[in-house]
Order: structure tokens, then C-alpha cells, then sequence
């Protein structure tokens, strides 16, 4: 029988009569996907406009990012300040995530959504807000105030994944350990972490992609020596498309790659 | 009486283990304060003064009574609402589409939307800019093929724009889209295929508003986080879409006015929980109503 003529489940209707809706679909995807992937290969053209298939390849604009001490330094302090936002954000993020979970009180749902506002107010706001009180505080323009202010806007997402994964899991395990004799810590390390690795990592790896992607809080509470690489980036596509951005924009790429095949691996085995 | 005093004991053991549990979330709750909510109370009490220092609302009537101001709101909701409908059109046959395959293959086509959601918002808007600038790909391409002679103007406008943020939005909707649309079970559809309903009857009369909570879901939060933006449009706007973000970065970076600055961004913040609120409320009632539904 043609494929096209097979109903497509139980109901009548056929693969045929749903070929639009694959197309649309088809379609979607490349939308999706193509823009972004498309400048892998830009990258390496030659030209100062990059050109889709490059005419030239070449590694120049690779050799411009690596040789360039602003790119270099401005890499460091963003990957700094994003291994820094996950050393802060997650255990302070475990910490409410499990005490809210076993307080289990009435103010704990409402203590909850203060701690998912970071969320919900416009990052502009808080931009400036942050901008103000550091230039009180004489923080503005350090790694200080920087992963301060990131580990805050990581927050949201990290207590969320968290507790999501301490509602699958049993507390009664717990409180069994500590019937034997084990101290309420203990029972938490040896119990209960383990079996809530994996919301801890993806929690964790969702800071680090927060902090690094972060561009507004940046553009205005860093500069000069603690310029984040997206601030640099965001005022070089404002002003002057810099090929060279095209190399940085690969290099990231990969790296979000790498993350969202952790993730994925990851996330599979926290499931049964 | 041994056993009143007990449970007296007990109940305040308890109670006393509670509020050390609760105390976990000290930090936290530091954190916020100290970074969100005292610098955001911070600015709304700058905000009701004027520039004389002097404590006034003019910083708000400012907002109605100039025309430059009520554009850029109107920019704002026109550049919001636009991106959702264009998402909403988008994401629900593609959706749809990813709901009917089998899980396996469903997850091939999840991971287009997530290598976009992961990937880093200033590369996606980049590589827009690429796409659609005056030498840009489509450009070159469009010319080449002749199918027009000068360059479109695509990018550096409110197309290039809406583009971008289209683009950086669909995973949002895509995602609790999909998920409220997976889990509708096939048997209510297939019942009313049974009962005599053609395909499109069964689709329009059962299964599009079982997936309705998903699809106001996804609108709410690509609404929500239209209205705040920032990067997309002043990168690929070229200065000709001013969204309110936008506004308050100059008025902050160029004439450092705080006062003026904060009063935006209040009513920004306003108007960001008040879309919420609502949603909130009708997607609750939709529950109720479901719930007695059925």
C-alpha cells in the first residue's frame, strides 16, 4: 500500500491528506536551526563580508579572537564569573530548594515565588537598580558584584529544577537514615544527594549558561578590566559588525552544544 | 495528662524542626533583598521625585502627557503582540506535528528547538543580522537568483526585528506547547471519530481546547518577555524600533536620569506583573472549570 494513502493512527485520517503539515514542519525546523548554524561555516571565510560557501577559507578571524588580549581577557572574566555564579547559585539554591520542601509551611509557597522574582522583573529594571546601589556601594566593575548579581538572576531557574527534582523523591528514605542513627547532614549527603545529583547538575549548568549568557546587568555594572565576552560582543554588533565575532559566535556554539548534550544525558538518567 | 504534655512537646519539636528548615532559605532570601528588592524599592522612591529634588508624580504624568513616550509604549506592545501572534501561528502545527510522532522521533525534532533555546541570544541575533543585513545572505542570494534587483531592506527595521525575536521566542511556546498537547489522550479524539466526527470536527471540537492551557501558557510568557526586551531589537532595529528597555538604557547611559529612568521601568514592571497576575487568575480558573467539567 502507498505510504502516502496509510491512515496515520486509528482515526482516518491519511499521511496524504497531512503532507502540508510535514512540510510546514520541515520547513520550521530549518528555520530553527539554519540561521544559526550557517555561520559556522561564515566563520571561516576570508572575506571582510562573510560569504555562504565562503569563496576563501581561512582561520582568520579564529587567529583575530585568539591573538586579541580585550578578547582573550573578556573570555576569562565571563568564564570566571560563571564558574563563580554556579559555586554560589547551587548549594544556596539546594539549601531553599530542600529547606522549603521539608518546612512545608504556608509561607513557604509564598517565600517560593519571592524567590522566583528575579524572573519575573524586567532585567532592564534590575540592571539599574544593581548599577545604583553598586555605585553606593563602590561595587561596580568587579568580579564581586558581578557574580552577586548573576548568582541572583541564576537563582529562579536553578531552585526550580531543584525542587522539581525533590518532589519525585521520597523524604521518608531520610528520615529512616537518621532512625538509625545518622545526624540530619549526614542523612542529607549520604541519602539524598545522591539521588538528587542529577536536578543538582542540571541546576548547576543552567547557572553557568545564565551567567555567561547575561548581557544586560553587565553592560552596565562592568567595564574595562571585568568586561564580560557577550557586553564586548553586544557593543561591537551595535557599533560595527567585526567579522571576528563570527569566530567568537562558533567557539559558543560548540560550547552550548557540549551543555545541551550534558543536559540531555543527564536528564534521561533522572528519569526511571 | 502525661500524654497531653507529650504531644505538647512534640507538637513544639516539630514546629521548632519546621522553622529550622525553613531557615535553610536564609540565604537565599538575603540574596534576593539585598540585589532585588531593596535597589528595586530603591529606584521607586527616586522615581517619585522630580529633577529639582522635589517630591512630585511628574516623572509618571511625564509618560502621558509626551508624545515620545506613548510611542514608545505603543512600539513596545505592537512589537510584543505581533511576536506572539507570529510565534502562536508558528509553533501550533509544528507542535501538533511533533505530538503525533512517536516519542523517539518527537525528541529529534525537540532537539531543533532546544539547540536554538541553549544557544546563546547575542549568537542567534548575530547570526540574523548575517541573514538579513544589505549584504547579507538573503540578500546576495535574492540578487543572484534575480528575483529582485536592489538590496530589501531587512534588517536595521522593525522586519529584522520581528524576525529575531520571533526566532529567540519559539521555543518558549513550543515547549509547553508540545508538552500540554502530549498529554492529550488520543482516545478522546478517536471517540469522536467513532461518534461520526469528520478529522477537522474531531481537531476543532476536542483536541484544540484540551491544548488550550498550553497555548495561553506559551503566549503569556513570550508576551511577558517581549515587553522587557532588550539585546534583539537594538541590535537588528538600527536605532528605528525604540522598546521601552531601550529607552530607559539611554536615559540612564546618556543624561543619567535615574528618576525618569526608574518611573519607566516601574510601569514596565507594572504592567510585566499585571499580564501575569491575569494569566494567572484565568488559566486557575480554567482549571476550576475543567475540574467541574469533568
Amino acid at each position: 500500500m502507498n505510504w502516502l494513502s496509510r491512515p496515520v493512527s486509528d482515526i482516518q485520517i491519511t499521511h496524504g491528506s497531512r503532507l502540508w503539515l510535514y512540510i510546514v514542519s520541515g520547513l520550521i525546523m530549518m528555520f530553527l536551526v539554519v540561521p544559526t548554524l550557517i555561520v559556522i561555516p561564515m566563520s571561516f571565510s576570508d572575506s571582510q563580508y562573510l560569504e555562504f560557501p565562503p569563496r576563501v577559507w581561512s582561520v582568520r578571524w579564529y587567529d583575530n579572537y585568539f591573538g586579541s588580549p580585550e578578547w582573550m581577557t573578556a573570555t576569562w572574566v565571563s568564564v570566571r564569573a560563571a564558574l563563580l555564579t554556579v559555586v554560589v547559585t547551587t548549594p544556596v539554591a539546594t539549601l531553599a530548594a530542600y529547606g522549603l520542601s521539608v518546612s512545608n509551611l504556608k509561607a513557604s509557597r509564598w517565600i517560593f515565588i519571592l524567590l522566583i522574582t528575579p524572573m519575573m522583573v524586567p532585567v532592564i529594571l534590575i540592571a539599574i537598580g544593581i548599577f545604583f546601589a553598586y555605585a553606593k556601594l563602590n561595587l561596580n566593575n568587579s568580579m564581586f558584584g558581578l557574580v552577586l548579581a548573576h548568582s541572583v538572576l541564576a537563582l529562579p531557574m536553578c531552585l526550580i529544577v531543584i525542587s522539581a527534582g525533590l518532589k519525585s523523591y521520597d523524604m521518608n528514605q531520610e528520615l529512616v537514615a537518621r532512625s538509625l542513627g545518622a545526624s540530619r547532614v549526614k542523612a542529607f549527603l549520604v541519602i539524598t544527594l545522591p539521588q538528587i545529583r542529577f536536578s543538582v547538575i542540571s541546576g548547576a549548568l543552567l547557572a553557568f549558561v545564565v551567567s555567561f549568557d547575561e548581557v544586560i546587568v553587565a553592560l552596565f555594572i562592568t567595564g574595562g578590566e571585568i568586561s564580560t565576552i557577550t557586553r564586548s560582543m553586544f557593543l561591537a554588533l551595535r557599533d560595527q559588525i567585526d567579522p571576528t565575532i563570527a569566530s567568537i559566535s562558533t567557539v559558543l556554539i560548540m560550547v552550548t552544544t557540549l551543555a545541551l548534550v550534558l543536559t540531555q544525558v543527564f536528564g534521561q538518567s533522572d528519569s526511571p | 495528662m502525661a500524654d497531653a504534655l507529650n504531644a505538647r512537646e512534640l507538637r513544639q519539636d516539630e514546629w521548632r524542626e519546621k522553622l529550622a528548615m525553613f531557615g535553610l532559605s536564609l540565604p537565599a532570601l538575603v540574596l534576593v533583598f539585598a540585589i532585588i528588592v531593596v535597589p528595586v524599592g530603591w529606584l521607586f522612591w527616586l522615581s517619585l521625585f522630580n529633577d529639582e529634588g522635589v517630591l512630585s508624580l511628574s516623572n509618571y504624568t511625564r509618560m502621558f502627557d509626551s508624545k515620545s513616550y506613548t510611542r514608545i509604549f505603543i512600539t513596545t506592545f505592537k512589537v510584543s503582540i505581533l511576536t506572539t501572534v507570529f510565534c502562536v501561528l508558528i509553533s501550533y502545527p509544528f507542535s501538533y506535528f511533533l505530538s503525533q510522532l512517536p516519542k523517539r522521533w518527537a525528541a529529534i525534532g525537540l532537539f531543533t528547538v532546544l539547540l536554538p533555546f541553549w544557544t546563546s541570544l547575542l549568537v542567534r541575533t548575530y547570526a540574523w543580522l548575517v541573514v538579513l543585513q544589505r549584504k547579507g545572505l538573503v540578500n546576495e542570494w535574492g540578487i543572484e537568483l534575480g528575483l529582485w534587483d536592489q538590496p530589501l531592506k531587512l534588517a536595521h527595521n522593525l522586519n529584522g526585528t520581528l524576525v529575531g525575536m520571533v526566532h529567540i521566542m519559539l521555543p518558549f511556546m513550543v515547549l509547553p506547547l508540545y508538552a500540554s498537547m502530549r498529554a492529550i489522550n488520543a482516545d478522546y479524539v478517536k471517540a469522536a471519530s467513532n461518534l461520526g466526527a469528520n478529522p477537522t470536527r474531531a481537531f476543532w471540537l476536542v483536541f484544540f481546547p484540551l491544548s488550550l492551557p498550553g497555548l495561553l501558557a506559551g503566549m503569556v510568557v513570550v508576551f511577558v518577555l517581549c515587553l522587557g526586551f532588550f539585546v534583539t531589537p537594538a541590535v537588528l532595529g538600527g536605532g528605528k524600533v525604540i522598546m521601552v528597555s531601550m529607552k530607559i538604557e539611554t536615559l540612564i547611559d546618556l543624561f543619567f536620569n535615574f528618576g525618569t529612568a526608574s518611573a519607566l521601568g516601574v510601569v514596565l514592571m507594572i504592567l510585566t506583573l499585571a499580564v501575569l497576575f491575569l494569566a494567572h487568575r484565568l488559566l486557575r480558573l480554567d482549571k476550576i472549570l475543567g475540574e467541574r467539567g469533568a
